[in-house]
């Protein structure tokens, strides 16, 4: 009775199936970080001078905009800060409509609202900064920046 | 009578409300956004119509809700950083809810440097 029963594998060995979806959402988890962390110095320095220098908020106006995006250097800092903001916060927003919306209908049309906000917000706001000009023609003197009378 | 389930690590506790309170400060912010890029988007319109929009984030109310703005920011901002920390720092799991009382702590000591500031920019004459 000592026979050695030899038990087959009952199924071809564990592999792991390689996902086919690609690993999109990998990358937006990163993103998430590493935009986050750009973003808190972008937008204190952002904070910081346009609430705590000077006269803060109450001193923001046609002119002080004027002033800053005359600096490539603002217009830069602006320009990243729009478009790292704004595809952290869709990325974020997306993540809430697939945790919170059942409905694959009312999923899709809240993304697809979204997208569309997105897309308006990112061309309008790249727009404003590369076309502003701080010093209209047909605008009066003293609502400008003081080197545009210069 | 049924009693709540005891003993859970993670629900109703720091890690549970921090990420609530993650979620809500990031779409208050969002929405913030949206707004705050048409308003400046006035600048391509006139220089008037550009001031009498802004003009009327420096009242008192809007003075408030700024505050109100910048405290949903930094606490985003701080705990932010500290969930790439729980993420990528080998005892960040382990320091989670010590990492989000220095959050706190750190919103309390940013808030107490822009406040004094901000309102005097807001409430103080001329």
């Amino acid at each position: 009775m000592s026979t050695q029963t030899s038990i087959p594998t009952p199924r071809s060995p564990y592999v792991r199936r390689k996902t086919t979806r690609g690993n999109y959402e990998l990358y937006s988890w990163v993103f998430m970080r590493a935009s986050g962390v750009l973003l808190v110095v972008l937008v204190f320095g952002h904070l910081f001078v346009n609430l705590m220098v000077g006269d803060g908020v109450k001193a923001i106006d046609f002119a002080f905009v004027g002033g800053k995006w005359a600096s490539p250097f603002w217009q830069m800092w602006d320009l990243a800060m729009l478009w790292l903001a704004m595809i952290h916060g869709t990325n974020g927003v997306r993540t809430i409509i697939n945790d919170y919306a059942q409905r694959d209908v009312t999923r899709g049309v809240l993304k697809g609202l979204l997208l569309l906000a997105f897309t308006f917000t990112v061309v309008l706001g790249t727009l404003v900064i590369f076309t502003f000009d701080p010093c209209p023609a047909d605008a009066p003197a003293q609502l400008l920046a003081s080197f545009c009378t210069a | 009578m049924p009693t709540a389930p005891a003993g859970t690590l993670y629900r109703g506790r720091e890690g549970m409300w921090s990420w609530v309170a993650h979620r809500v400060t990031g779409v208050l912010i969002f929405f913030f956004l949206l707004v705050h890029v048409l308003d400046t988007a006035l600048v391509r319109v006139s220089p008037e119509a550009y001031n009498a929009v802004i003009g009327t984030y420096q009242t008192p109310i809007m003075g408030l809700g700024e505050v109100g703005l910048v405290a949903a920011i930094v606490f985003h901002a701080f705990n932010g950083i500290r969930i790439a920390l729980v993420d990528f720092w080998a005892k960040g799991p382990k320091y989670h809810r010590l990492m989000l009382w220095i959050v706190i702590g750190l919103c309390v000591v940013t808030m107490a440097g822009f406040l004094p500031r901000h309102l005097m920019n807001v409430f103080g004459g001329a």
